[in-house]
């Protein structure tokens, strides 16, 4: 069975086609959605596309599968229209899945099982990541405004620290934001911090 | 408040749905509305037909395609409200346009001449042109046909159409993988602003009053969901005034050209918004008036005549097989009953009919209405033909090039 993955995320192109891999499918293609990718498509006689929802090279890819004379076969989205709770954790997941009409349902369901637990996985891993790196760039403002407060109202640190954070209570914002507008504040009146 | 998440593409005719969330209108009509950016009309459709989002901002002729079985999954969809009438641009490369009248006011003016200067300029350029639409159940790409063939352009065998969403026209005029493209804006405006294309033709010179963008439901969500559909319509009946009022189009633009919008310059999006078009980088706009509308003229009233266009041309150009049965449920996309039972205690003026001939005004015309008083702006199609639904086949037979 030949799967093509139409993406340009190098990384999640490379967790799905992986998880395909130990699956045991070994006939898979990746194509960046750019330039002529189509005509590629084309040559290649996909039995199944899966493709990120988000792409906004779908509408191109389901116009060729319509007008295509050189695909032998239709290909339609998803495989069993009847379905709906795969449909919706695939949509939930962001894949679409074209298949080659006549293929059976028990040799799709797999591939699109797989294709959502590693989407899903990939979006996790994306999350975290980037939370972490929010986490990390939040810390650095909240010291640097520290700092600022130190030095220009003679605080300690736990002292800075506790004012930025009654301000921000007072308010009703979050501490970081508070921090970044000591900040600006800070700038905008040529304090060096 | 009921919460309702509506997708939407990043084009300037998003605006009553922006307007509508950003400015409260939706919130007072007990509405937490959310949207939904997407980047294709694909994956638009594929949130509405399964149920992640209850409406969508949607070209009329791909709600017609779905309901019709034309676009991957049948679903029934239904359209009790217009987001805006007009809006689009088609552009072409300045080596391609060279052939055209080189004055552009006159030519943005007198489509007919352009479209056979446009022939012309196919005969003098190296290959095939290839234009961009953004989707083939697009009105631009139905009136970009339309307007090709009035010249004797067959769209089909003279130029290849090449789909590509908006967002990626501008990158594929400047890999030279297009020579033009017909869109929504602000994404022809911002291929002039690069100096890639020039203006050739807009869509209030092609019809006047020229179907666009709808907001879709699915239609078994609509019958079952009545008092939060009428909200919602009557807070985009609010939403569309506020759009079309001079007075808020600076803060429209500033809202619309949000990165979480259309992300695009305030500057360049408030030309549709202000119906004044730059043809090429460095000239003067010239002024086109009805470029865009949001709510006068009962712009948001789902004609079913209007539906019933889109469907002539589904037929005309072998996209669909023309039956009795097709034809009813095209028609029944568009859902005036729906607009009337929402607005019912509102001041917000009325058509009494639900099917007009299209394309038959030259001049505005007062019609009546039960409440109100509307005046009907002229909708003439450039070639002065008046679309009667009442007789398709007769319309049909009458265009010289089809499939």
């Amino acid at each position: 069975m030949r799967i093509v993955i139409i993406d340009d995320s190098g990384a999640r192109a490379t967790v799905l086609e992986e998880g395909l891999r130990e699956a045991g499918y070994d006939d898979i293609h990746l194509v960046p959605p750019r330039g002529a990718f189509v005509a590629r498509l084309e040559r290649m006689a996909p039995d199944v596309v899966l493709m990120d929802l988000g792409n906004p090279s779908r509408d191109t890819l389901e116009e060729m599968l319509v007008v295509s004379r050189a695909l032998a076969k239709p290909i339609a989205m998803f495989v069993d229209q009847s379905d709906d709770s795969m449909i919706a954790s695939a949509i939930d997941a962001g894949v679409s899945a074209y298949v080659v009409d006549g293929l059976r349902k028990e040799r799709v369901k797999p591939i699109l099982d797989l294709a959502i637990r590693r989407f899903n996985a990939f979006a996790r891993m994306q999350a975290e990541l980037d939370e972490a790196r929010t986490q990390l760039a939040d810390r650095k403002t909240i010291d640097r405004a520290k700092t600022i407060l130190m030095g220009s109202r003679g605080l300690s640190e736990p002292d800075a620290y506790a004012l930025l954070r009654s301000t921000a209570m007072n308010q009703g914002k979050k501490i970081v934001d508070v921090a970044a507008a000591l900040i600006t504040a800070s700038d905008l009146l040529g304090g060096k911090s | 408040m009921t919460p309702i998440r509506i997708a939407f593409l990043g084009l300037t005719d998003a605006a009553v749905l922006v307007a509508a969330r950003e400015k409260g209108f939706a919130q007072t009509e007990g509405i937490a509305l959310d949207l939904l950016r997407d980047t294709s009309w694909a994956t638009l459709r594929d949130r509405l037909v399964y149920g992640q989002v209850q409406a969508a901002h949607m070209l009329a002729p791909l709600a017609v395609a779905v309901t019709l079985g034309l676009s991957q999954q049948l679903c029934a969809l239904a359209a009790p409200f217009k987001l805006n009438v007009n809006g689009n641009l088609l552009v072409m490369a300045p080596g391609f346009a060279a052939a055209l009248e080189p004055d552009t006011n006159a030519r943005l003016h007198d489509p007919l001449a352009t479209a056979h200067d446009f022939a012309a300029a196919i005969g003098l350029h190296h290959r095939k042109p290839i234009i961009g639409v953004v989707h083939r159940f697009s009105s631009h790409a139905l009136i970009l046909r339309y307007w090709l063939a009035s010249a004797g352009i067959d769209p089909d065998r003279d130029v290849v159409l090449r789909v590509l969403p908006p967002s990626l026209m501008v990158e594929a005029m400047r890999a030279g993988e297009i020579d033009g493209f017909t869109a929504g804006e602000p994404w022809g405006s911002a291929a002039i602003d690069a100096g890639l294309a020039e203006a050739v033709a807009v869509g209030e010179r092609l019809w006047q009053r020229g179907v666009e963008k709808v907001l879709a439901f699915r239609a078994d969500w609509l019958e079952a969901n009545e008092a939060t559909v009428d909200a919602l319509v009557r807070a985009l009946a609010k939403a569309a005034l506020w759009c079309d009022d001079p007075a808020n189009r600076d803060e429209l633009a500033q809202l619309l050209a949000g990165p979480a919008y259309v992300d695009q310059p305030a500057a360049l999006i408030e030309r549709a918004l202000a119906g004044r078009i730059k043809a090429r980088r460095d000239e003067a706009p010239v002024d086109l008036p009805d470029f865009l509308l949001f709510a006068r003229e009962a712009t948001a009233f789902p004609w079913k005549s209007q539906a019933l266009w889109i469907y002539s041309q589904l037929v005309r150009w072998n996209m669909v097989k023309p039956s009795e049965e097709a034809q009813a449920a095209a028609a029944a996309v568009f859902r005036p009953d729906i607009y009337r039972r929402a607005l019912a205690q509102s001041d917000v003026p009325m058509p009494g009919a639900s099917m007009k001939v299209e394309g038959a005004l030259d001049q505005p015309l007062a019609i009546g209405a039960p409440r109100g008083a509307i005046t009907l702006g002229p909708d003439r199609f450039f070639d002065g033909r008046a679309f009667d639904p009442d007789t398709i086949a007769d319309y049909l037979a009458s265009f010289a090039i089809d499939r």
